[in-house]
């Protein structure tokens, strides 16, 4: 019989926790499942819902911000096909930045009843947005199409902005998530931050409007936002060298997400062990 | 070979006690540290920190296939230290050991989603206690089978009645296959033919070897399921060892609480001036060689007070409630004069009367029929234990009372048999 010993001490946390949560990969696949198959029960619509939300969303701010704001696109890219591939990249990391923040106290019940690494929990949180966001890039593929849009090798570049976007959710979603067990504050702030970001982020506007102004004072503080260059990046890889890119903001993006996401992720681990105590 | 070592376990919560608010907000804790920061000192009355110390220096092993029940009052640490040897909370102090796979079962159903379906939920749960999904699909026919939910399982289980909700619970747990089983007043739910499955099901688990851990309020199943027993009391461990011994010891603590209270001069007696209670007492009638009250027991409940008014017209009005306060009776003496002195009386509580829980005696002196002089809240506490004879059946008996009224069936028609 292969037997294992744990030992449970104060402030020691399971020696084995990376290769528990690769034992857990399961948990991992049916709480994901769970999220995502509560998400739509009892609705008529469904799924569509998912097409719907990113849609209106686009339609709005191509009547606000281009009909009647004037917003000019970059050119030679039609501007409801720019604000949908912002409104993509935005939606997917933005939810699954919610959803993380939230992901903790939204178990509170399994907390207090099962051990399992805590880290499941953020990590199956995002399966909604996932699934959301290849709605939304569906979507994107369709209105592409009817502006016979081809995309070119950029496309290749892809997936290396989508882990961006999502390695930039964890970095920010996982400190909120541990402040959020203490300090139920942080389910209020979240809403908040997100709509402020998106009036921050070019969503709804080219940076080359930014970048046209760089002489402004508050230019450096809109490069630093580390979303900037994700929502650039994915857009240029969607639609190629006629989308603004400034790779530099790229660097700015890597470095911030990287730092952020190793410190919150240290701080998650370190307060796991407590969470029971305070939800 | 002991499959779980605890050493020196303790653990310690602090309260903060606030004057207003009880959520602690970022707001509070911004507004403490800037107050330090600009020199003022931090607020030293609002907050106050109290020490509690749910467990404290507790000590035990536990042999394999053991089946160790946990017992004690409620607050005295044994969900606490089922969430420690769970993982579930760590310990302030101290090691705790365990080799082997452990299984906890802390309540029924955990993570059960309303919106889900059976056969989702079976998944759920199961993968939540430790269980592969190959293992769930290899049992999955039995857990539903146990259940008796066939014809739900593709039903969201929030429309599932709570004796079906529970026993879906249990069967995906009752199928785990750990080497350590932690498991926590599950039996107090569900229908009688269930628990008897559920606590069949738990005898061959621990007949193949297997160790098991049961809190249970209910001593008539920690007796007949475990072999031995921990006693627990205000986070302290204090009794271990075979358990119909720690059980026997168990209730005869129990029931020596506050049988009895006297004062012996007017002046330290609980009362006023124009009464004062001498003493008040619950003499239980034991039966046979018992030391603790069960359902059987019948009890006197006797009083003296002395009365300080020339003359007046008293009766004594006993209410008796149950722990959450309800009041289960309330019974009166005819209104009669009497002048200064102490004055004596006693009611019988007839056995086969009271469910098993836990009591409170109330005691009120009331003038001319309508006015209270004085109120004695809580004069006495006691607790009746559980009896039955013949019912392999050890859930809680519902209800406040448990009287024995006479009850008859027989045969009307026999159905005779053709052949």
């Amino acid at each position: 019989m292969k037997t294992h010993e744990v030992v449970i001490q104060p402030g020691r946390s399971e020696r084995h926790y990376w290769r528990d949560l690769w034992r857990n990969r399961e948990l991992l696949y049916i709480l994901s499942m769970r999220d995502v198959t509560v998400r739509y029960k009892q609705t008529a619509l469904g799924t569509a819902w998912g097409l719907i939300r990113p849609l209106t969303t686009m339609l709005i701010m191509v009547f606000v911000f281009s009909k009647i704001a004037k917003l000019p696109p970059d050119p030679g890219i039609p501007y409801p096909l720019m604000v949908l591939g912002g409104i993509t990249v935005w939606t997917f990391f933005s939810t699954a930045f919610t959803q993380i923040s939230n992901s903790v106290t939204l178990n509170s019940n399994l907390v207090t009843k099962v051990y399992f690494p805590r880290l499941i929990m953020p990590l199956s949180s995002i399966a909604i947005s996932l699934v959301d966001f290849l709605v939304s890039l569906g979507l994107f593929i369709l209105l592409a199409i009817w502006y016979k849009f081809i995309p070119d090798w950029h496309l290749l570049l892809l997936p290396a902005f989508i882990l961006l976007a999502l390695l930039a959710s964890f970095a920010f979603g996982l400190f909120f998530a541990a402040v959020n067990v203490r300090f139920r504050d942080i389910a209020q702030l979240i809403p908040f931050i997100v709509q402020v970001g998106f009036y921050i982020c070019p969503i709804a506007y080219s940076s080359r409007l930014v970048a046209d102004k760089a002489s402004e004072w508050w230019a450096p503080f809109y490069w630093a936002n580390p979303m900037v260059g994700i929502i650039d990046g994915f857009r240029w890889s969607l639609l190629g060298e006629k989308a603004y890119f400034n790779p530099q903001s790229l660097l700015i993006s890597v470095s911030i997400v990287l730092v952020c996401l190793t410190l919150s992720l240290y701080f998650f681990r370190k307060r796991e062990n407590t969470f029971v105590d305070d939800i | 070979m002991s499959v779980i070592t605890v050493e020196n376990i303790s653990k310690q919560y602090i309260i903060d006690h606030k004057k207003g608010k009880g959520v602690n907000t970022l707001r509070d804790v911004i507004s403490e540290n800037f107050r330090s920061i600009f020199g003022g000192k931090k607020d030293q009355t609002t907050i106050t920190h109290e020490e509690f110390w749910a467990l404290r220096d507790v000590n035990f092993s536990i042999e394999q296939g053991d089946r160790v029940g946990i017992i004690g009052h409620n607050g005295a640490g044994k969900s606490t230290m089922l969430k420690i040897l769970s993982k579930i909370i760590q310990p302030t102090t101290g090691t705790v050991r365990i080799r082997g796979r452990v299984a906890s079962l802390l309540e029924v159903g955990t993570g059960f989603h309303p919106e889900l379906t059976g056969r989702e939920n079976i998944f759920l749960n199961g993968s939540l206690l430790g269980m592969s999904r190959t293992e769930i699909k290899k049992q999955f026919d039995e857990i539903v089978a146990f259940a008796g939910v066939e014809r739900f399982l593709d039903t969201p289980v929030k429309r599932y009645s709570s004796g079906m909700y529970v026993r879906l619970g249990f069967a995906i747990s009752a199928h785990l296959d750990p080497e350590i089983m932690i498991v926590d007043e599950v039996l107090a739910v569900g229908d009688a033919e269930f628990q008897k499955k559920s606590l069949g099901k738990m005898r061959d688990n621990s007949a193949s070897g297997r160790t098991v851990i049961f809190v249970s309020h209910n001593l008539t199943a920690v007796q007949a399921l475990c072999n031995k027993t921990l006693y627990f009391e205000k986070g302290r461990l204090i009794e271990q060892g075979e358990t119909n011994q720690v059980v026997a010891s168990y209730l005869s603590k129990v029931s020596k609480t506050r049988l009895v209270r006297q004062w012996d001069t007017p002046e330290e007696a609980p009362g006023n001036d124009l009464v004062r209670v001498r003493r008040i007492e619950l003499i239980p009638d034991y039966l046979d060689d018992l030391t603790h009250i069960d359902v059987r027991t019948s009890m006197k409940f006797r009083f003296e007070f002395w009365n300080m008014m020339d003359r007046a017209n008293l009766n004594l009005s006993l209410h008796l409630n149950s722990l959450t306060g309800e009041c289960i009776f309330n019974i009166g003496t005819q209104s009669q004069p009497y002048g200064k002195g102490l004055i004596a009386g006693e009611c019988t509580i007839p056995g086969y009367f009271l469910n098993d829980g836990s009591y409170t005696i109330s005691m009120m002196i009331v003038k001319d029929t309508v006015t209270p002089v004085f109120v004695m809240e809580e004069g006495i506490t006691f607790d009746v234990e559980d009896y039955r004879e013949g019912i392999a059946w050890y859930g809680k008996w519902p209800g406040y009372v448990r009287p024995q009224f006479p009850f008859h069936i027989k045969m009307l028609e026999p159905v005779v048999s053709e052949s």
